[in-house]
C-alpha cells in the first residue's frame, strides 16, 4: 500500500518554485497523479474489507448471496470462538509463530555472522542459503511433505544410519516418529490456564505445543532463514570497521564483538525482521496446506486453511468472513504500531 | 525540465489507461480453456456448448471425452468448450463455479451430485432450470429408479440427469493376504466377522484395515457406511430429514463400532491419500480398506485380478443397501447455448452415452437397461445391488445434506479420530445438524 503512494510523489518534489499559478497545476497534477492509486486502494481495499466486514455479520450461509444482518450482530463471531477448530487454529498461529521465528531469526543470524568472517567460498554459501527463499512455498511443502512422511523420508534416513539398530541393540524400541501424523499436544498449559483466566475451563482445546506443527516450523524455517540471513548481512555491511577496531582494542573477544557490539547495533534489522517474519507466518497458508491440511485432530490447521475451507467447502461466507477479520485484526496489531513508529522516525 | 513533465504526462498516461482498463476488462475467464467467450452471441443452431466439470485424471477425462464423442456425432456442428478445473474432487473447481454463478456468468451445464448438492444448493437459489420434459419426451421415468429420481427431484420437477453411479460402500480386501491367514470371505460380512477376522490378523502381526485419510474424508466416509451398517437404511435415512437424532443410542452404537475399526487401522493413515492406501492393500500392507467402487479402477490399472488377487463385499452390514455416489449435469438457468444443452442432456440420458462413459468413468448406468456384457463381474455385481437394494444417499460426497453439515463432519471425524470420544462426536453432530436447518 505504502509503496504506490510513495512512487508518485516525486512529482511533487520536482515543482520549481517559479510562479504561484505553476504551483496551483503541480498541486493539480500531483492530485490527478495519485488519484488512480487512491481510487484502486479505496475499492479494492477498504471497500472489499468493509465488505468482507459486512458479510461477516449477514446471513450468507448458502451460495445463495444472503446480505440481511444475522440476529444478535455478533453471532457469527461468538460462533466462531465457540468452536474446537478455531480454538485449536489460534493455538496454532501462536506456537507457530513463536517457534518459526525463534529458528528463523536464531539460524538467520548465525549463518549471517559466519558469512560476515569472510571464511572461504562465502559467496557461493550466501547464494546457497538464499536460494529457498526463491521457490515457491507449495514446492516446499511438498517435499517437507515427504520428508517428514513416517514410511518415508527421516525415519528411512534413522534406518539407515543404523540408529535403530543400536537403539534396538541397547533393548530399546526403534524411533520412529510420527512427524506430521502426530496428534501429541506436549506441555499442555490448561490447567495453569483455568487458574488464571475464569472461563478457560470450558476451553474445548488442549492448548500446548502440537508435535506434528514442529515439523511444519522446521520448513518454513528452511525457506525464510537465508532471507533473514540477507537482511543481516546487509546490516552488518552498514557497521563499520572502526567499531570492530575499537572494540577489539578495548579487549574485546570475537564472540563479544558480535554480542555486546553489532548484534545490539543490528536492532532494528530485528525488528523489521520480527515483523516481517510475523505476518507471513500469521497469513500463512500454501505451505501447511500442500505439507500437513489441517492434520490429526487439527494439529497443523491454521487460520487461513479455516477461512478457505468454511468459504469455498462448506460455503459458511458469514463464518469464513469473520474468520478473516480477525486474522486481519492480528495482522494489524502486529504492523500498524510497526508502520506507526517507522512513520514517526521519518518525520 | 521538460524531460521531466513529459514523464510525468506520460506517467499520468499508463495510470489512467491502467485503471480504464481494469474496469473495463470482461468477467474473468476463470477456467484455462474457455478463454473465448462462451456467453457472447445468442446461439441458433451449430454454436457452442460449455461443459463445466472436475474430471481431469486419467480414466475420468477419457469417460468425459466418450461422452463428447456421442454428442458430436449427433450434433457435428456445435463447437464443445471442456472446461475442466483440476483438483481432487472438485475442491478447486468449486469456488471458481460458484463465483460464475454469483457473478451471473454460469457455464451451460455442469457436473453435480444428486440430493442436496443439487437442490439445496443450486435449484433453491435458482440457478438451474427444470428437465422434467426431457424425462418425459425420453421415457426415462421408466429406467431410471424411483430412489435416484427422488434425489433429484423438488416440488414435483426433475432437475438433473445422471449419467453414472458409483457405489460408495465397498468393502474391499487384499485376498490372498487373507488366503495366507486361513481366511476367507463369503457373499457378505458382518460387523462381528470383521472383528473377529480383524483380531485374529492383529495377533498375526498383519494391519487389519487401511484407511488414507489425508484430507479426512476417507474416514468421514468409513464413518458413514459404518452408521449406515449399523442402523440400517431407513433410520439413516432419518437422520437426513430431522426424524432421527445424531445422539440416539443406535447413532452412538455406531460411533463406538466406528471408534473400534479405527483401532485397527494402519499407523500411517493421515500421510496417505484415499488411493495410497488402495496400493498399500494390494502390496499386502493390510487386508481391508472400506471406498467407494472407484477403488476398482485402482486394482484394474495396477493389473491386479478379480476375484483372484483382490475382493469384495459390501462394507460390514451393509449388504441389501446402495450408497449413491452419482454424477449428473444440470441445465443451467440462463445458460448461454440453451438449445445445445437440452441436445447435451438428452445425450447424457441415453444408454449409448452411459454404456461408452460408464465402463472408463468405473461406475455403472443410472438406467437399469444398459447391457450387462459391457460391464466387469464387480459391475454386474454392483448393477444387481443398484436394481434390488435400498438406495441411500451419501453426506460426505455431497447428496444427504448441506455443505456447511458435511464440512461439520470432516470437522468432527478430525477429532474423534485423535480422541475417539462418542459424546463429544454426537453432540457436535447435533449441533452441526441443527445448525445446518434439518435436525431437530
Amino acid at each position: 500500500m505504502t509503496t504506490v503512494s510513495t512512487d508518485s510523489t516525486p512529482a511533487v518534489r520536482i515543482a520549481p518554485v517559479e510562479s504561484r499559478r505553476w504551483r496551483l497545476s503541480e498541486t493539480v497534477q500531483t492530485l490527478l497523479l495519485l488519484s488512480p492509486s487512491i481510487v484502486a486502494l479505496a475499492i479494492f481495499v477498504y471497500v472489499f474489507i468493509s465488505f468482507t466486514f459486512w458479510i461477516s455479520l449477514s446471513n450468507w450461509r448458502t451460495l445463495k448471496v444472503d446480505l440481511s444482518l444475522r440476529e444478535p450482530l455478533f453471532a457469527t463471531y461468538g460462533e466462531l470462538f465457540a468452536m474446537a477448530r478455531w480454538q485449536a487454529d489460534l493455538r496454532n498461529t501462536l506456537v507457530f509463530t513463536l517457534l518459526f521465528i525463534a529458528f528463523a531469526v536464531t539460524l538467520g543470524l548465525t549463518l549471517a555472522v559466519m558469512l560476515d568472517r569472510h571464511l572461504a567460498g562465502h559467496h557461493i554459501f550466501r547464494n546457497i542459503f538464499l536460494f529457498p527463499y526463491a521457490l515457491s512455498f507449495v514446492v516446499t511443502g511438498v517435499v517437507w511433505r515427504w520428508i517428514f512422511n513416517p514410511e518415508t523420508g527421516l525415519n528411512l534416513l534413522l534406518d539407515l544410519l543404523g540408529v535403530n539398530y543400536l537403539l534396538t541393540q541397547m533393548g530399546m524400541g526403534p524411533l520412529k516418529p510420527g512427524w506430521i501424523t502426530d496428534p501429541t499436544v506436549v506441555a499442555q498449559v490448561n490447567g495453569i490456564l483455568a487458574a488464571v483466566l475464569p472461563g478457560a475451563e470450558n476451553w474445548q482445546v488442549r492448548w500446548g505445543v502440537p508435535l506434528a506443527l514442529i515439523p511444519v516450523a522446521i520448513a518454513a524455517t528452511w525457506q525464510l532463514s537465508g532471507f533473514v540471513m540477507a537482511l543481516y548481512l546487509g546490516g552488518m555491511a552498514t557497521i563499520s570497521e572502526e567499531v570492530r577496531e575499537a572494540a577489539r582494542i578495548d579487549g574485546a573477544s570475537e564472540f563479544q564483538i558480535y554480542h555486546r557490539v553489532i548484534i545490539p547495533m543490528l536492532r532494528p534489522v530485528t525488528i523489521s525482521v520480527v515483523v516481517i517474519l510475523l505476518h507471513v507466518s500469521l497469513k500463512i497458508f500454501d505451505l501447511v496446506y500442500t505439507m500437513a491440511g489441517v492434520g490429526p485432530g487439527f494439529a497443523t490447521d491454521v487460520p487461513a486453511i479455516f477461512v478457505f475451507e468454511q468459504m469455498f467447502k462448506a460455503t459458511r461466507y458469514n463464518l469464513g468472513s469473520a474468520a478473516a477479520i480477525i486474522m486481519l485484526v492480528l495482522v494489524a496489531l502486529v504492523i500498524v504500531p510497526y508502520l506507526a513508529s517507522t512513520l514517526k522516525e521519518e518525520s | 525540465m521538460f524531460g521531466k513533465r513529459i514523464l510525468s504526462a506520460l506517467t499520468l498516461i499508463l495510470l489512467l489507461a491502467m485503471v480504464v482498463s481494469a474496469c473495463a476488462m470482461p468477467q474473468p475467464a476463470p477456467a484455462g480453456e474457455q478463454a473465448a467467450p462462451a456467453g457472447e452471441q445468442a446461439q441458433t443452431g451449430g454454436g457452442r456448448l460449455e461443459v463445466f466439470s472436475w474430471w481431469t485424471s486419467g480414466g475420468e477425462a477419457a469417460a468425459l471425452q466418450a461422452l463428447f464423442d456421442v454428442y458430436s456425432a449427433k450434433y457435428p456442428d456445435v463447437e464443445i468448450i471442456n472446461a475442466t478445473v483440476a483438483g481432487g474432487g472438485g475442491s478447486a473447481a468449486r469456488p471458481v463455479l460458484q463465483t460464475r454463478l454469483a457473478g451471473g456468468n454460469p457455464p451451460d451445464t455442469w457436473q453435480v451430485h444428486p440430493g442436496y448438492e443439487l437442490l439445496g444448493q443450486y435449484v433453491e437459489p435458482g440457478y438451474v432450470e427444470a428437465v422434467t420434459s426431457l424425462y418425459q419426451e425420453e421415457g426415462w421415468e421408466a429406467v431410471v429408479p424411483e430412489a435416484l429420481r427422488a434425489m433429484m427431484t423438488k416440488d414435483g420437477e426433475l432437475y438433473q440427469v445422471t449419467v453414472g453411479v458409483h457405489r460408495g460402500n465397498g468393502f474391499w480386501y487384499n485376498k490372498k493376504l487373507l488366503a495366507e491367514n486361513g481366511i476367507e470371505i463369503g457373499e457378505t460380512l458382518s460387523i462381528d466377522e470383521f472383528f473377529t477376522i480383524a483380531e485374529q490378523l492383529k495377533a498375526a502381526g498383519v494391519t487389519p484395515l487401511c484407511v488414507g485419510d489425508s484430507g479426512i474424508w476417507a474416514s468421514a466416509q468409513l464413518f458413514e457406511n459404518t452408521l449406515l451398517g449399523v442402523i440400517g437404511p431407513e433410520r439413516y435415512n432419518g437422520l437426513w430429514d430431522g426424524s432421527v437424532r445424531f445422539d440416539e443410542p443406535d447413532v452412538k452404537q455406531a460411533m463406538e463400532t466406528y471408534g473400534r475399526m479405527l483401532d485397527y487401522q494402519n499407523d500411517d493413515h493421515a500421510a496417505l491419500s484415499w488411493d495410497q492406501a488402495v496400493k498399500k492393500l494390494m502390496e499386502g500392507g493390510c487386508a481391508f480398506n472400506s471406498m467407494g467402487d472407484w477403488a476398482y479402477g485402482e486394482f484394474v490399472n495396477a493389473g491386479k485380478i478379480d476375484n483372484e488377487d483382490f475382493g469384495w463385499v459390501s462394507h460390514p452390514g451393509t449388504d441389501g443397501s446402495f450408497m449413491i455416489v452419482a454424477d449428473g449435469f444440470v441445465l443451467a438457468n440462463g445458460a448461454p447455448n440453451r438449445e445445445n444443452t437440452i441436445n447435451w442432456l438428452r445425450v447424457l440420458g441415453s444408454k449409448e452415452a452411459q454404456e461408452a462413459f460408464n465402463p472408463l468413468k468405473g461406475s455403472i448406468c443410472a438406467r437399469t437397461d444398459c447391457d450387462r456384457a459391457k460391464f466387469g463381474p464387480y459391475h454386474n455385481w454392483s448393477m444387481d445391488s443398484f436394481a434390488k437394494d435400498a438406495l441411500v444417499p451419501t453426506v460426505v460426497h455431497g447428496s444427504a445434506a448441506p455443505a456447511d453439515f458435511q464440512q461439520a463432519l470432516n470437522d468432527a471425524v478430525t477429532v474423534f479420530v485423535v480422541d475417539k470420544n462418542v459424546d463429544a462426536f454426537a453432540n457436535a453432530l447435533v449441533a452441526a445438524a441443527q445448525s445446518s436447518g434439518f435436525g431437530q
